[in-house]
């Protein structure tokens, strides 16, 4: 199980107040890094190399290659950035480069399977078993035993849990649950990495919580 | 009147904004009557909140070296 977490999700961030605070910080950073500042590239590899390992997991066949290409991630991140203009945030930015490296990865290795077939296939938020002929809960749902967060991340078996998931799901549910709620990045930027329609997105999105949320449910209902 | 069963399948749209206006009068005149379907959604808000509060994973050191070798010779 391997995978980064924002500190704060842009959905967290909220206003555009502080969005506009997260883009002085992007550029605050840009800044340090193009000064050779060691100490911001060693922080945001930190945060991030995961993530774009996870990401090119996607689209490429192994691991060893996804760190690959999270590595040629790494370097064109650097080639490119004195252009960075902040039309978009900087992990938003260092995605899309993962992502185009890992999708001509893939094109290489011939296994240029369309994101649209990797969305796995149409299943119930919550499975059919649980509701009334009529659609109410004959099962409904009950409060969990941990339910905040903190409480959740403090069971070495729910973070465990939740990456046994997030690695099960269908590689484009992974992707689009990955940018979204594990990186924070908002709908427009999450559909400009792995060029999908919002409606597609928020599809694969709705699909990969929902198994998110099921499998919690199963760990810590109190069912 | 939205059943529950409708409600799980909409609650993505409806935290994304993307229902219509009536649509989300119908969802949340539903959340106002139904306490399971409230639980859900309070359960989805947490789990998404949680996935945005993962534990950092250390990067191996050996990557990290590599990385730092690419940097220092940018």
């Amino acid at each position: 199980m391997r995978f980064l977490r924002r500190a704060t999700s842009a959905r967290d961030q909220g206003t555009a107040a502080q969005q506009r605070a997260a883009s002085h910080q992007d550029r605050a950073l840009v800044v340090r890094l193009l000064a050779r500042d060691e100490a911001a590239f060693v922080s945001l590899v930190r945060t991030e190399h995961e993530s774009l390992v996870r990401l090119a997991l996607v689209f490429v066949r192994n691991r060893a290659t996804a760190e690959e290409v999270a590595q040629d991630t790494w370097s064109g991140v650097l080639a490119g950035l004195a252009g960075f203009e902040g039309r978009s945030s900087l992990r938003a930015w260092i995605f899309q480069i993962c992502s185009n490296h890992a999708m001509r990865r893939s094109a290489r290795e011939a296994r240029s399977t369309p994101f649209s077939a990797l969305g796995g296939p149409d299943e119930p938020a919550v499975d059919a078993g649980r509701f009334e002929a009529d659609g109410h809960w004959a099962h409904p749902p009950h409060a969990w035993r941990a339910d905040t967060p903190e409480q959740i991340l403090e069971r070495a078996e729910a973070v465990a849990c939740i990456g046994r998931v997030l690695d099960e799901l269908p590689p484009a549910q992974r992707a689009v649950v990955l940018l979204r709620d594990v990186e924070g990045l908002d709908a427009a930027e999450a559909c400009g990495v792995l060029q999908v329609s919002e409606a597609n997105q928020r599809v694969l999105l709705h699909r990969g919580r929902s198994k998110i949320r099921r499998a919690l449910e199963k760990l810590l209902g109190d069912e | 009147m939205l059943t529950c069963r409708q409600m799980t399948e909409l609650v993505t749209d409806y935290l994304e904004g993307r229902l219509s206006w009536k649509d989300r009068f119908r969802f949340q005149l539903h959340l106002g009557t139904c306490r399971h379907c409230r639980e859900y959604v309070r359960e989805m808000k947490v789990a998404v909140r949680t996935l945005g509060r993962l534990p950092p994973v250390e990067i191996p050191p050996a990557t990290m070296d590599a990385l730092m070798e690419r940097f220092r010779s940018w």
